[in-house]
């Protein structure tokens, strides 16, 4: 007879998640539109310094589980969230918790790049200056000059830190979007398609600075793109109909996928 | 499984899977032929064979083309990823198994008229017809996605490797017998050594198909790999 063995990259995997701790958890996750449910019941781990796809056809709800994560669902009129969502084990939807300062902690990179229609400077130091996170005009222009250097970004915009944002090429924009994010020292980022409105090129800076922040930060990352959750992350999880179909090491899923679902969407043979 | 969105890509995935299905038959028949030819000492049809290991090569090198503009234009991942992959194996495995057939056939040309120790043709002959029933097997397996066939295909090859150490103390008995045996036992050796590794080809095969429908490694207990 012949032995199933783990592959070495399973076992890998599998060992590195477990000396990593869950920096957020979802249990139980459920959303509401109104009387529509958007999400059903979605236990989802999001491991520390790991970077997690969320994966699934438009309309399976990835998204709308990336907004609960910081609360972006707040500002949807008639919606509803259910379930428990903890941050460092601390209900995120508990009534004391300060939803700025959440966001502050979970910060989020969108789809189309969107700087403020002020200095590149300017975007940068937004955060941290009505956070209170900086105390003289040396230290702002220090996390200005990090938050840039961190972004990948520092060497192109140094010498113009006082022209607008939007002056930018999109791939520049976005980064700078990041660095914006990242000022207010968040623990969690969270991305919705940050590289759809890319070319390659400007695609391939943004992923290469993904992997790097993932040794600071902890990041959830959706995307359309099968190849780029393959390329950037460590985990994935697939969605549809607004239920988690499967998660599990980004190898596994793109190799050996449990789920028929999950096999025939990342194949393209869905619908 | 159901079909691509993009039909091209089915196309594909059937162009290859043909290409090794007709390597398969091809190299079958090239063994099944090289040894009738060397039982009977038919040097005419010896030369044919060893001509038409260019066929076989050829075969593969469309399948590996196909392969690497598929690889470059699709980038497939889980169970289209593991056939794909499988098939360029398999038709490594399968040339080989037709360089074994060119060696037996440029043997049979090699080979004076001696007299043939009858028996142990007929075990020779016995060893083919077992190996070309592996082969078959591990041939229906793939296109079938048969994966209990493809488990029995690997412990079946315990039984060639007994075959193969028996016709080889059968044939060092010749060879003390009667030394004028010696020249053409060498040889039938050799192609018996041929026709067992044409075995291991077909467990790789089966080990093969057991990845790319499970997407575990088989670890064959028989070690064949390593041989």
């Amino acid at each position: 007879m012949n032995e199933m063995t783990e592959t070495a990259t399973e076992a890998a995997v599998n060992a590195a998640a477990s000396n990593r701790s869950v920096k957020m958890r979802g249990d139980k996750v459920g959303v509401f539109y109104g009387e529509k449910q958007a999400l059903f019941d979605v236990d989802l781990d999001i491991y520390e310094h790991e970077v997690t796809a969320l994966i699934g056809p438009s309309g399976c709800g990835k998204s709308t589980f990336l907004r609960c994560l910081n609360r972006m669902n707040d500002t949807i009129d008639g919606c509803r969230v259910t379930g428990k969502l903890t941050l460092d084990s601390e209900n995120i939807y508990d009534p004391k918790i300060d939803v700025v300062e959440l966001r502050a902690r979970v910060g989020m990179v969108f789809q189309k790049p969107n700087p403020f229609p002020k200095s590149i400077f300017e975007n940068i130091a937004y955060g941290p200056r009505i956070h209170g996170l900086v105390k003289s005009k040396g230290d702002l222009d220090e996390v200005v000059a990090i938050s840039l250097q961190k972004a990948g970004l520092f060497e192109e915009v140094k010498d113009r830190l006082n022209e607008p944002g939007t002056g930018l090429s999109g791939g520049q924009q976005q980064r700078l979007c990041i660095a914006r994010a990242i000022a207010v020292s968040p623990e969690v980022i969270l991305m919705d398609e940050p590289c759809s409105a890319l070319d390659p090129i400007a695609t391939a800076k943004v992923e290469e600075l993904i992997d790097e922040l993932r040794e600071n930060y902890t990041i959830v990352i959706v995307t359309h793109s099968m190849q780029q959750a393959a390329r950037v992350s460590q985990r994935t999880a697939m969605f549809h109909l607004g239920n988690l179909v499967e998660v599990d090491a980004t190898d596994v899923i793109f190799t050996n996928p449990s789920d028929p679902k999950t096999q025939d969407y990342i194949t393209g043979r869905y619908g | 499984m159901s079909e691509h969105t993009v039909t091209a890509f089915d196309d594909d995935l059937k162009f290859i899977t043909r290409k090794v299905v007709e390597m398969g038959g091809h190299a079958e028949s090239m063994i099944a032929r090289a040894i009738a030819a060397l039982v009977k000492g038919d040097k005419a049809l010896a030369e044919a064979i060893v001509a038409e290991d260019l066929v076989l090569d050829s075969l593969q090198y469309e399948l590996d083309e196909r392969i690497i503009v598929i690889l470059a234009k699709r980038q497939p991942v889980a169970t289209d990823l593991r056939e794909i992959i499988g098939a360029m194996r398999m038709g490594n495995d399968l040339e080989r198994i037709g360089d074994m057939g060119k060696n037996i056939a440029r043997r049979t040309k090699e080979i004076d008229d001696i007299v043939h120790p009858r028996k142990v043709v007929r075990g020779l002959e016995h060893l083919t017809n077992l190996t070309l029933e592996q082969l078959k097997e591990v041939l229906d397996a793939y296109v079938n996605k048969d994966v209990q066939k493809a488990n029995e295909v690997c412990d079946r090859d315990d039984e060639i490797d007994q075959i193969y150490t028996s016709l080889f103390r059968e044939l060092l008995t010749y060879m003390m017998e009667d030394p004028r045996n010696i020249t053409f036992c060498t040889h039938l050796l050799f192609c018996a050594k041929n026709i067992e590794r044409i075995g291991d080809h077909a467990t790789n095969i089966a080990e093969t198909v057991i990845y790319m429908v499970t997407g575990k490694s088989a670890i064959s207990t028989h070690g064949t790999r390593a041989e």
